[in-house]
């Protein structure tokens, strides 16, 4: 059949810059360039590429320029080029549209209407490269009172604290599961989590055995509806154990990884046979109630015997504070939120595009609603889902967040452009591929290194920033929102945020 | 389901002036040499808020708890009918044994005085409040009165002490309630004041105290927010406008209610820093970080000197990098802690020993017998 839709980009070769050395044809998994011989020059089909920069970027001559197609319908705010489109392709395909990556819709990012404070006279701002400047955070439950015994004027701690994770920086990497993204790309970050004193989550992937006992201490290993690759050692080798419920890029909805990437590594981390497709239910069978979740929060402190948090990691959705709460009282020592941006391998775009919150009101009333309940020190949260800068960390942990999951930015930061294809396994980049040709692509020692400059970098920013406000310690801006202020907010945001207005 | 309203909340953010003396034998002293100790330090102020908190005032209702009332109103007329609303919601819950309007000279320069009462009270507690320890009925009284009550404000509560305060000088509020001729205490803190605001409320002024702890402070909290929401958790409600309120509060907290002593309570107000707590031995590393982690959202973050009054000792403490130092004093057995060291040598030129304390290093100074 025909296909009605123009090409989403336009590829421009300077031909005479253009070298005909086909690495453009070799770097191209979706077969977008091919060489003709007969005249000795290299022929694009816009209808094949996907905007992912990968030929334009190690193009040795720069003479690749891919740009959006200027090909136009008749504009219409109703019609726009992509609703118009995806009905031609569904009527084309009669398919689910999917997609990869986080929600691109235009929805209010509230990070970008939120400033941060600083000090001026009153309160003098501290420069982090003279002070002290504190990001260490404790993620698990923490008691409400502690027992001291005082022996010969010794003081001695008598309650035993459940555990916690610390991490250096508030900036943990989020669930992306081997099998969505290549080996390399997770021994990168990996790595990285190990050099930076942080955390990387395994997603519901499994954990390779021969990475376990070198990274298996930065490790938070998930339990998702799949249960694939979980066995006692998995869970034990771990820092923490995390049950996923809900993902932010596609609430209430369960994964599919395609039997092509079930590689042999690939079937061998998640206990199944090659090349049969993965699928995790939407629900998990065993979890129909917040009792039965109770019981598997549980069963893996047993299997753990009480020396990891559990986390619980949710999307953000419309009553999903109540939920949190109630997930809270059924042991969770760590909530982990998943907002409306947040990303995925593979999704129903209709889902993605739809169906949640924006992270930053998800914070600020989860945060609110544990502490009217008083049960705020009884768990840490973890925000996911649209956090792109330092800024958006650091706006994050005053809205009431212990600490934050990057996925998205993890990945730019080892090349991705969020071309949104991951679901194809023809990742360019080599991130989000099972294809040993792709995947080799990623050098672990490049990606890692890159990861660990991206929040060495970060944190720097963050502490300038803290040091600003003239707080030296991150504990002191948790759900600290006198040091937000909202811009151009209605005012029911600015309830939801609990924050003032810019000059309020 | 109503929306839940925005935290809106008024931070007042000023700079001041602390003065804090204690006879370590408990032999009491009028507040004249506080009051001229203070005054020397007029320009750390700027007449927008002055007061003291005396110990050991009120030997013959020392089994009482003395509440000072601030009744606010435009006209004497609310200020009665807002005194007249508390004392049926008093008379429910204590036995009154004594009241009577706190003495004051007539004429004054000040502004707007409010209405001050003071009540020596007994806990009448009823129905599930039995159960409570006295303490904590008074506490919930405090709160409940702050909270919810119009134009009625207990800004003193304790046995045996008494906080006064106003807007004004602190020399002017001392001469206002005749501090150097009616009262004897064994120790006394003051304070003067300096907001950046313009608002000036008598409650707003320091010392801030529940039951028997009162807090002077100099300085700005940055981490008010985190402070605040942590101390509501457990029932503290933030209502007087001003940081330091959380310092009282998590005093009474930390001290009162959890029994932790007060070495351990200064670490948690003002923690070591990690790199200090990564090189101490195994037990203090462990003891220092659980600290830091169940209690990190009571550090109190940003510039401060405070001094703590609590009955039989005073607590001199500093944000843990010192960005608002505090002296401290001693000759003989008189002990003083203070903004400035001038001060301290104005009214005791001869001094045993004069130093600066640490960041983050309370000094604590007790009675040498708590029969006082």
């Amino acid at each position: 059949m025909k296909s009605f839709v123009f090409p989403q980009f336009q590829i421009i070769r300077d031909e005479a810059k253009c070298g005909q050395c086909r690495g453009c044809e070799r770097q191209c998994a979706f077969g977008t360039h091919t060489y003709d011989p007969v005249s000795d020059r290299l022929i694009s089909d816009d209808n094949k590429c996907v905007g992912c920069q990968r030929c334009a970027i190690f193009c040795p001559r720069d003479a690749i320029v891919v740009r959006p197609n200027p090909s136009f319908y008749r504009p219409n705010a109703s019609w726009s080029r992509e609703k118009l489109e995806d009905v031609k392709k569904q009527a084309e395909t009669g398919g689910v549209i999917l997609t990869g990556c986080g929600n691109d819709k235009p929805f209010r990012i509230y990070w970008d209407h939120m400033v941060l404070n600083a000090s001026q006279v009153t309160n003098p701002s501290i420069d982090p490269l003279r002070e002290p400047m504190e990001l260490r955070t404790f993620l698990g439950a923490k008691p409400d009172l502690m027992d001291f015994k005082v022996k010969n004027e010794e003081v001695e701690i008598a309650t035993q604290l459940s555990p916690n994770l610390m991490v250096e920086m508030p900036i943990v990497f989020s669930a992306m599961s081997f099998g969505a993204i290549s080996y390399n790309a997770f021994l990168s970050l990996a790595t990285a989590a190990s050099k930076l004193g942080t955390y990387f989550n395994t997603g519901e992937g499994g954990l390779p055995r021969e990475m376990r006992e070198k990274f298996g201490k930065h490790a938070i290993v998930q339990v998702a509806s799949g249960r694939f690759g979980i066995d006692a050692e998995y869970l034990n080798c771990a820092a923490a154990v995390e049950i996923k419920v809900g993902q932010g890029a596609k609430p209430g909805i369960g994964g599919h990884l395609p039997g092509e990437k079930v590689s042999v590594s690939v079937s061998a981390t998640r206990m199944i046979p090659v090349g049969t497709d993965a699928i995790s239910p939407a629900p998990h069978h065993d979890i129909y109630s917040i009792e039965d979740l109770s019981m598997l929060i549980h069963a893996i402190k047993e299997a753990t015997n009480y020396e990891k948090p559990v986390s619980v990691k949710i999307a953000a959705v419309h009553n999903f504070a109540a939920i949190a709460a109630g997930i809270v009282h059924a042991g969770a020592d760590i909530i982990a939120i998943d907002g409306l941006r947040g990303g995925t391998g593979a999704a129903p775009k209709v889902i993605r595009d739809n169906v949640g919150i924006p992270i930053e009101l998800a914070i600020s009333s989860l945060d609110r609603r544990l502490r009217q309940d008083g049960i705020r020190n009884r768990c840490s949260i973890i925000a996911a889902g649209g956090i792109r800068c330092s800024a958006d960390v650091i706006k994050a942990i005053a809205l009431g967040a212990d600490a934050t999951y990057i996925g998205s930015a993890a990945l730019i930061a080892m090349g991705c452009n969020l071309c949104q294809k991951c679901y194809t396994g023809k990742c360019n980049w080599g991130i989000c591929t099972q294809d040993p040709r792709l995947a080799g692509r990623l050098n672990v020692d490049i990606a890692s290194q890159r990861l660990v400059n991206l929040i060495s970098a970060w944190s720097h920013e963050i502490q300038e920033m803290l040091g600003g406000m003239g707080i030296n310690a991150l504990e002191s801006l948790r759900g600290n929102r006198d040091h937000l202020r909202g811009v151009g907010l209605y005012e029911w945001e600015l309830d939801v945020l609990g924050i003032k207005g810019a000059g309020e | 389901m109503p929306r839940n309203r925005r935290e809106l909340y008024n931070k007042e953010i000023c700079a001041c002036s602390i003065f804090g003396a204690m006879n370590k034998d408990g032999e009491r002293f009028n507040a004249a040499g506080v009051m001229k100790a203070i005054a020397n330090m007029h320009v750390r102020g700027n007449g927008l808020g002055g007061g003291f908190a005396a110990y050991g005032i009120y030997p013959q209702y020392r089994d009482y708890y003395a509440f000072h009332l601030m009744f606010n109103g435009k006209t004497l007329q609310s200020q009665i009918s807002a005194k007249a609303e508390f004392e049926q919601y008093l008379n429910q819950r204590f036995d009154v044994v004594h009241d009577e309007e706190i003495p004051h000279r007539p004429q004054t320069q000040l502004r707007d005085p409010p209405l001050i009462w003071r009540y020596f009270v007994s806990p009448k507690k009823m129905g599930e409040d039995a159960s409570l320890s006295d303490d904590e009925y008074v506490v919930r009284t405090v709160m409940q009165t702050n909270s919810r009550a119009e134009d009625a404000y207990i800004f003193s509560s304790g046995m045996n002490m008494g906080c006064f305060k106003g807007v004004g000088y602190p020399e002017e509020i001392g001469e206002y309630f005749m501090l150097d001729q009616l009262y004897s205490a064994y120790a006394w803190t003051a304070h003067g004041r300096f907001p950046t605001n313009t608002q000036a409320w008598w409650g707003g002024a320091h010392p801030f105290s529940l039951l028997d702890t009162s807090v002077v402070h100099n300085g700005e909290i940055s981490s008010y927010g985190t402070n605040r929401w942590y101390l509501e958790m457990y029932g503290y409600a933030c209502t007087l406008q001003t940081d330091t309120e959380v310092i009282a509060y998590a005093a009474d907290l930390l001290l009162r209610r959890q029994r932790i002593p007060m070495e351990i309570v200064a670490k948690i107000l003002a923690p070591p820093i990690w790199n200090a707590i990564d090189t101490m031995n195994e037990k203090e590393k462990k003891l220092f970080t659980t600290l830091r982690m169940v209690y990190g959202p009571l550090l109190m973050n940003g510039p401060f000197a405070i001094i703590i009054g609590q009955t039989g000792r005073l607590i001199g403490l500093t944000d843990r990098i010192r960005l608002r130092p505090i002296t401290a004093a001693t000759r003989g057995e008189m002990f003083y802690l203070s903004s400035e060291e001038a001060s301290i040598r104005l009214i005791s030129p001869e001094l045993d020993s004069v130093w600066t304390p640490s960041g983050g290093e309370p000094v604590i100074c007790e009675l040498n017998s708590r029969r006082v």
